[in-house]
């Protein structure tokens, strides 16, 4: 009879173990909480104040985490969401599964914020990344690239962030010359990976030419690994910014301190971290200012970004128009 | 009812819950279909266009390896037809990683290519998508046809000697008899394998272009779970595979099994000089062990280095495996005994063939949803999945030996009083040992292979070995990767072996 006594026992003491440091679960994407991403640094820090433990639950790339969110609904264990950005936020609050978040101070964005959900946490402007010492003279936009016969990577616009901005931008820069612009960019498209990791994997091992990121990624390797030869390209028509958020769940088990963590979001510990292992802009100015190198970064003259409702609205036929001209 | 009546018919009732049960379970929950976009028609147009060619390449490399396979006698000729057995069972992550080594940008051949100033072979998209299933089923088809020309008697080629055959009156009355009978079984065989490829797509696809209609679930499903789409393309995948399954049951499907393929063609007379044909085999060798020998020299020397992760993953795809061997086992044999006295346990046994299993794992997923989060019974549900799709060969290897105990013994064991678990304990079970074993290792090397319904359920700290072959490879950690999948390489054809060799010791026929 021991042994049923001994299980309730250890059952009881994995129970009280558990009452003692409450979880806060993070859902977000793949790169963000890697070894190499701000992930560790981040985990560590905010452990440091909240007297809890912060579990990261990764569901492959950004756009993944709605579908995800979606597909679980209210049965999701996530506390905080972080990872959106604002082409996805729009269809995010219609599912009236996150909560407003509280207060928040002074932000660097180059747009204005007033989104009663969404905390933001970094931007970027897009820009597709070469090797300057394979592609002497990049092209200066959509169209000198779809005439061109480099070869890119890109990302799925259903389940990557940087896929969808792509997708706005071509269709902010291009209006109703975007679905021409897809044609002609079908024939230099190598493949079409599910989250930014395998395409930015993909161009450094030599697959492609070109490969859709930000304008920051030059950086990382600048930084990082002391390789100059990395280099975003200027295209004319504008880039597209991204905005990436942070929201709360209204079903959360741990509101205080998923509070708590929004509130950490914008502080200088998690923002400094930000420009050197997400290398994204902080969305909160530094002290310290940006880390040396980021100074080398192209910053383009026009910036291109939807409002959550135009890319809302956009999106679907956008989305349309892309497969149709990549089906072909 | 007896005891084992019942086992058939709950076997047979998993199936049909399974098969059409997913599907309806995905439409109901969806509450209608949604209309097919244009992108849905290119990827039912890529699935047939990239079935038909694999099916119609694969066969047309196969007839005259089969042909050199069956008329030649040279060392290493057993070698060589068991190297053609290893792609069935070879993980399709392994095989994507040997190819991409092979023939990937920056790959042996375009290497080559590039010295020799010549433009590079482009592996992203159809022609990836080809190449790999030609991989896979080249050899499948030269099995197939193998077994058919070695039921030409030999005293045919003997007769068209004596007649004083041309080779080209061989070909007209000998061969081309046999081929109209066995390459019908063999198209539609390897097409219909084709119609339900998902990780080689995955994995090579070069985006919308090249999607099939299990990727398309996939994407609507996982990405933007857009349930009455995944409904809508269910629906069309399923009656896509099941029109072809029952086309292809009409031609009688040809049996996967190893035996009989050790014996060479007596020919006589004048033969064809044996350049041609030793140029044949050594390119299909090489074709075949090359992506295997690189990823196996590259990744050998890693394995001692692998992070713990990847060795607890190895721990949950054998665990699957096994208990998904064991289930596809005992539903096999369940159904078998069905099947000696009705015809209806076979037909549902061949319902399995037209499954898909993005299907079934989506409709598992919306089945599961209300009892609370899918992702946590990934495993199990992993498991029942590879057991059901592993039936229809687990059945066409039990049935057959099946029927031959109960021809020979039955009436003396019925005689006996041998019946239930008797019979079952002191008749069948040592007399099935032989494709019991070869049942149970195809069924564990496929489901250690898998990499379908776990995408779907995607959690990183429940991932199996595939998973997170193909996890390494996305962050672009090929070392890893690559010693990642001689492990999970090692791991399927030790498990093959295994059972296949405690199948065959000591068994008793």
């Amino acid at each position: 009879m021991t042994y049923p006594f001994f299980a309730a026992g250890f059952l009881m003491m994995a129970g009280l173990a558990h009452a003692e440091t409450p979880i806060l679960t993070v859902m977000t994407y793949d790169s963000f909480a890697a070894e190499w991403g701000p992930g560790p640094v981040v985990e560590l820090a905010f452990e440091a104040q909240c007297g809890c433990d912060l579990v990261w639950q990764t569901a492959g790339d950004g756009a993944a985490l709605l579908a995800r969110l979606k597909l679980e609904g209210a049965g999701s264990s996530a506390d905080v969401l972080l990872g959106l950005d604002t082409s996805l936020t729009a269809d995010a609050a219609a599912t009236g599964l996150f909560a407003p978040h509280g207060p928040v101070g002074a932000f660097d964005l180059p747009v204005e914020w007033t989104d009663p959900l969404f905390v933001p946490y970094d931007w970027g402007w897009f820009a597709m990344v070469y090797d300057k010492t394979r592609l002497a003279t990049p092209p200066t936009g959509f169209a000198a690239l779809a005439a061109s016969d480099l070869r890119i990577v890109i990302q799925d616009p259903r389940s990557s962030t940087p896929g969808l901005g792509l997708l706005l931008w071509v269709k902010a820069a291009h209006g109703d010359k975007a679905g021409e612009i897809w044609a002609g960019l079908a024939d230099n498209i190598v493949t079409v990976t599910e989250g930014w990791s395998e395409a930015y994997g993909l161009f450094l091992a030599g697959e492609a030419d070109m490969v859709l990121s930000y304008t920051t990624s030059p950086a990382y390797h600048l930084i990082a690994e002391s390789d100059d030869s990395k280099a975003a390209a200027p295209f004319t028509e504008g880039h597209y910014l991204q905005v990436e958020v942070a929201a709360k769940l209204a079903r959360s088990d741990q509101p205080a301190l998923a509070d708590e963590f929004l509130a950490f979001v914008q502080s200088q510990a998690f923002q400094g971290a930000l420009p050197t292992t997400n290398w994204m802009y902080p969305a909160v100015a530094l002290k310290d200012g940006l880390p040396a190198g980021f100074e080398t970064l192209i910053r383009p003259e026009k910036s291109l970004l939807m409002t959550a409702e135009q890319a809302q609205a956009a999106r679907g036929p956008a989305l349309a128009e892309w497969l149709t001209a990549l089906s072909r | 009812m007896s005891p084992g009546r019942w086992l058939g018919l709950g076997a047979g009732a998993l199936v049909v819950a399974l098969v059409p049960g997913t599907l309806l379970a995905l439409v109901w929950r969806a509450g209608g279909l949604a209309v097919p976009l244009a992108a849905d028609w290119a990827a039912l147009r890529f699935t047939l266009l990239q079935a038909g060619l694999s099916a119609v390449i694969s066969v047309a490399l196969a007839v005259p390896v089969a042909r050199a396979l069956a008329r030649r006698r040279f060392p290493g000729r057993g070698a060589l037809i068991a190297l053609m057995g290893a792609p069935f069972i070879l993980p399709v992550v392994v095989a994507v990683l040997g190819l991409l080594a092979v023939f990937g940008r920056n790959g042996m051949v375009n290497r080559a290519l590039a010295a020799a100033g010549l433009p590079g072979l482009e592996i992203y998209g159809l022609h990836g998508v080809v190449l790999a299933h030609v991989f896979f089923n080249l050899p499948l088809a030269t099995r197939l046809i193998l077994l058919g020309w070695q039921r030409i008697p030999a005293e045919r080629f003997r007769l068209a000697a004596a007649l004083g055959f041309s080779g080209r009156d061989i070909a007209r009355q000998l061969e081309w008899p046999l081929l109209r009978e066995v390459v019908p079984g063999a198209l539609l065989t390897v097409f219909l394998l084709c119609l339900t490829s998902f990780a080689v797509v995955l994995t090579l696809g070069g985006g919308p272009g090249s999607g099939t209609l299990e990727l398309a679930i996939y994407q609507a499903f996982r990405l933007e779970f857009d349930l009455p789409r995944v409904a809508m393309l269910a629906l069309a995948q399923i009656g896509l595979c099941l029109a072809v399954t029952v086309a292809a049951l009409q031609v009688a499907l040809p049996q996967v099994s190893g035996r009989g393929m050790d014996r060479v063609a007596e020919r006589f007379g004048t033969m064809p000089p044996a350049f041609g044909d030793a140029l044949l085999l050594a390119a299909a060798a090489l074709f075949l062990a090359l992506p295997m020998v690189m990823v196996a020299a590259r990744g050998a020397a890693g394995i001692t280095d692998l992070p713990v992760s990847v060795w607890q993953a190895a721990a949950r795809s054998v665990g699957v495996a096994l208990v998904a061997a064991a289930l596809a086992v005992v539903l096999g044999l369940a159904l078998a005994q069905a099947a000696l006295n009705s015809r209806w346990a076979d037909r549902v046994a061949m319902l399995a063939l037209a499954a898909s299993p993005v299907v079934l794992g989506a409709g598992l997923f919306v089945v599961l949803l209300p009892l609370g989060d899918p992702a946590t019974l990934a495993l199990p549900v992993t498991a029942l999945v590879n057991a059901v799709m592993a039936l229809p060969l687990v059945v066409r290897s039990l049935a057959p030996a099946l029927r031959a105990i109960e021809a020979d013994h039955g009436r003396l064991a019925d005689s006996l009083g041998l019946v239930g678990r008797a019979r079952l304990r002191w008749l069948w079970l040592p007399r099935l040992r032989r494709p019991l074993g070869f049942a149970a290792g195809i069924a564990a090397a496929l489901s250690m292979g898998d990499l379908g319904v776990i995408a779907l359920f995607s959690d990183p700290t429940r991932a199996t070995l595939p998973m997170q072959i193909s996890g390494l490879m996305g962050a672009y950690r090929m070392g890893d990767a690559m010693a990642a999948a001689v492990l999970l390489a090692g791991l399927s054809f030790g498990l093959f072996w295994v059972c296949d060799h405690w199948g065959r010791h000591h068994a008793d026929d």
